[in-house]
């Protein structure tokens, strides 16, 4: 099966086992004023029981991509190239190509979902109880007494207090942490080897976060299913994540381990979007060195390297031109697109190694 | 049981730092009822800010930090009586040094105060008209206040747009036609449109991307450089707070309950719940991640139930019998630093400095 980390599965012992590979996906939607590609040629892999961070500014294609994964692009919304493997008792499944039995059966079985805005996903209409008993039955044979018994477990497993009296609740009476934890129960009602989870904390205070990230961490560990968390917020992706990959209109500009990317990041884009944090604890009153410009609009996509408006590092007739391909095998596992690697093999010297 | 009053106003902050405050709230307080029934009549009260002693120095910024709900909106809202506060003092010290009480103002006497203070808001999408032009939105102030002509109006929008680092062409477009941002930074010239003295920002960076909100917290900065502007700066994320603040009061459930200078209070907290605050903030540092962590349990009191005793009891760490039954007042711990703890300055808080 190729992987889009086949040079370092060689050197890791056990090797990886991808459950998700992404290849060359592009997802865009087609309006009446114009094209936007939301997802424009994404490659990535998620091992086993891996933690994987995707962060990326508003609207370079996260919550797409994800949901491309899952099959959800609404109207006018299309895949309109790559695989989504997904790996499936006997060998692996095609989302980009696959009938609609097998979209079924990977979404929430194998693949589970929990989205943005934990209302909107809920029905205002039925208790939680219900829906959570749904999701089970829609996948298992089992009694309305034991989907609910069930759904009264999983609530309890997710911090609920009282879940015997909260599972007959409606979505307008829990607060927003206890939504989300609610999402995050009925996603693993069918144990999921992959649990997506789309900002599952933006909407939150910092202490309901850090209740939610705990949350999903000890999940994680007690069920070893891998996680991919989308996130705009670097300490959240720092925190939680074994990889993280960096998204800059519609692509992967940077992927690696949590310490190399953050400690020494090699896209300009990566650095730069670290430069614009405020470091908490650092007493520092620096200026802030941000990115400069704004994402240019979805319908005008630049040439060349999709960042080069707005690089410092910017090549004429160079980044304008060419697009940059992942280059892997820079000394540490991962993949960087950016032309100031391609040329010169030596830059690696100056680049910090793996730790 | 009721609370006992307020041993001190948070003044010490001000003389720390050598300058006079621009603003002070003494007890201020705004409640909101409780309807129920055809008749509306009020069954409680929501306790939204609840006796707020606060000091605002001129020509710095104090940061307004809390969970969401525990009343930092009202409070700034209160500030310039778009809520009317239900009891309270709000000294104001005007251009020639006198000090007057903006809450006991009427509509009339508030309004060239309302100039000097302005707000600029959480949502750049919500709080812009969609069906007025830059120049219409930013203009108004100008025409309705200072009565401007329409030459003159432009004149001056245009400046303010290259000021926030909008184009002046950009005059006749509408919000639509802007990104998150751009229409923050709109928002900001509006509300320096009239040379305000005080700049309430109420989450004005909250909804913006990380790139973004840098640019926008450096043009704060500069604006405050350029015009010895006084900021209120409430803000929910703590990162950006410690950044551009000079002073931070810690709000729960309505109440302050911890005031001091940036550097110490985030290298020393005196409340638990500024502890638990400062531990939760992820750090986009992954060796950081072994820190040990404070995760508080529960979630914001109500604050139209508000617990007895120490509000925040129920989540505290720390709790004893004591604060079951006893409300601490916010006292002087030590100079420039208050905390409404029974046992603040005895336990051993965790700050976030190396
Ligand atoms: N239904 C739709 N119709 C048209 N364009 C869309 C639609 N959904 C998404 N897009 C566009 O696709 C791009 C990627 O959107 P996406 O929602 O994936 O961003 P994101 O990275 O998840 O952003 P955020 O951090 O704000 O959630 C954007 O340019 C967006 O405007
Ligand atoms: N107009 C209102 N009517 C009734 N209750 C309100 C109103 N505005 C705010 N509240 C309540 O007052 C409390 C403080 O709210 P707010 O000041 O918006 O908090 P914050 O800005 O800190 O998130 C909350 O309990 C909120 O529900
Ligand atoms: S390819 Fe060029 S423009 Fe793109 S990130 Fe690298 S240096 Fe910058
Ligand atoms: S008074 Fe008691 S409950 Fe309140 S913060 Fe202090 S130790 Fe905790
Ligand atoms: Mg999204
Ligand atoms: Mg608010």
């Amino acid at each position: 099966m190729p992987t889009t980390e086949a040079s370092w599965e060689r050197q890791q012992t056990p090797p990886r086992q991808n459950i998700l590979e992404i290849e060359g996906l592009h997802t865009q939607f087609e309006l009446d004023d114009g094209v936007v590609q939301a997802v424009s040629g994404v490659d990535l892999a998620i091992a086993r029981g891996e933690v994987l961070a995707v962060v990326g500014e508003s609207g370079c294609g996260k919550s797409v991509m994800a949901r491309s994964v899952l099959r959800l692009v609404d109207r006018p919304g299309r895949i309109t190239g790559g695989q989504i493997r997904v790996r499936t008792d006997d060998g692996a499944a095609d989302m980009v190509s696959a009938a609609p039995e097998t979209v079924r059966e990977v979404r929430g079985k194998r693949v589970a979902m929990v989205f943005q805005e934990p209302m909107s996903s809920m029905s205002p209409m039925h208790t939680i109880g219900n829906q959570i008993g749904e999701a089970i039955r829609l996948h298992e044979r089992v009694t309305k007494a034991e989907a609910r018994a069930r759904a009264v477990e999983l609530l309890g497993r997710v911090g609920i207090p009282a879940p015997e009296r909260r599972v007959d609740e409606y979505p307008f009476q829990m607060s927003g942490g206890m939504l989300q934890r609610v999402m995050i129960a009925m996603a693993l009602s069918c144990g999921p080897q992959l649990l997506i989870a789309d900002e599952p904390t933006t909407a939150l205070d910092v202490t309901t976060q850090a209740q939610i990230l705990d949350l999903l961490r000890g999940l994680q560990e007690e069920t070893g299913m891998a996680v991919m968390l989308i996130t705009h917020d670097l300490g959240v992706a720092a925190q939680m994540a074994d990889r993280v990959a960096v998204m800059y209109l519609g692509t992967v500009v940077e992927e690696g381990r949590v310490e190399d990317v953050f400690r020494a990041p090699r896209h300009p884009y990566t650095t730069a979007l670290l430069r614009s944090v405020p470091k908490l604890g650092s007493g520092s009153r620096e200026r802030l060195r941000p990115v400069r410009g704004m994402v240019p609009h979805s319908y005008r996509r630049p040439s060349g390297c999709p960042f080069h408006p707005r690089c410092d590092e910017f090549m004429a007739g160079r980044c304008d031109v060419t697009v940059p391909e992942p280059l892997r095998d820079q000394g540490r596992p991962g993949a960087v697109s950016c032309l100031l690697y391609e040329e010169h093999e030596e830059h690696e010297e100056h680049e910090e190694t793996t730790p | 049981m009721t609370a006992p009053p307020s041993e001190v106003t948070a003044t010490a902050a001000a003389t720390a730092t050598g300058t006079a405050p621009l603003l002070r709230t003494h007890g201020l307080t705004k409640h909101f009822p409780i309807r129920r029934g055809l008749l509306g009549r009020a069954v409680g009260r929501v306790r939204a800010v609840d006796g707020v002693d606060l000091t605002v120095p001129a020509g710095r910024t104090v940061a307004l930090v809390g969970e969401s709900g525990c009343g930092k909106s009202t409070l700034g809202r209160c500030l310039m009586r778009f809520f009317e506060p239900t009891s309270g003092e709000i000294s104001y010290r005007r251009t020639d040094g006198t000090v007057i009480d903006l809450a006991k103002l009427d509509e009339r006497a508030l309004k060239p105060y309302r100039s000097e203070i302005r707000l600029v808001f959480q949502d750049p999408f919500a709080s812009l008209n969609p069906r007025m032009t830059l120049l219409q939105i930013i203009g108004e102030p100008l025409r309705v206040n200072l009565g401007l002509g329409a030459a003159e109006t432009e004149e001056r929008v245009a400046e303010l747009l290259r000021r926030v680092g909008l184009r002046p062409e950009y005059l006749r477009r509408y919000p639509n036609a802007f990104s998150g941002g751009q229409r923050q930074r709109v928002g900001i010239a509006r509300a320096l449109a009239l040379a305000p003295r005080m700049v309430v920002a109420d989450e004005a960076v909250s909804a913006l991307d990380v790139s973004v909100r840098a640019q926008i917290l450096n043009l704060l900065k500069d604006l405050q450089d350029e015009s010895d502007l006084t900021y209120l700066f409430i803000s929910h994320d703590l990162g950006v707070v410690e950044y551009m603040a000079d002073e931070i009061a810690v709000m729960y459930v309505g109440k302050v309950v911890e005031t001091g200078a940036t550097d110490e209070l985030y290298g020393q907290p005196l409340h638990p719940y500024t502890e638990a605050l400062l531990s939760a903030v992820p750090e986009p540092d992954p060796g950081a991640r072994r820190r040990e962590r404070v995760v508080l349990r529960g979630e914001v009191a109500d604050a139209s139930n508000v617990p007895q005793g120490c509000p925040f009891h129920p989540r505290c760490f720390y709790a004893r019998d004591r604060c079951r039954t006893e409300v601490p007042a916010l006292r002087e711990i030590a100079a420039g630093r208050t905390s409404a703890c029974h046992f603040a300055g005895e336990l051993e808080l965790k700050g976030c400095r190396a």
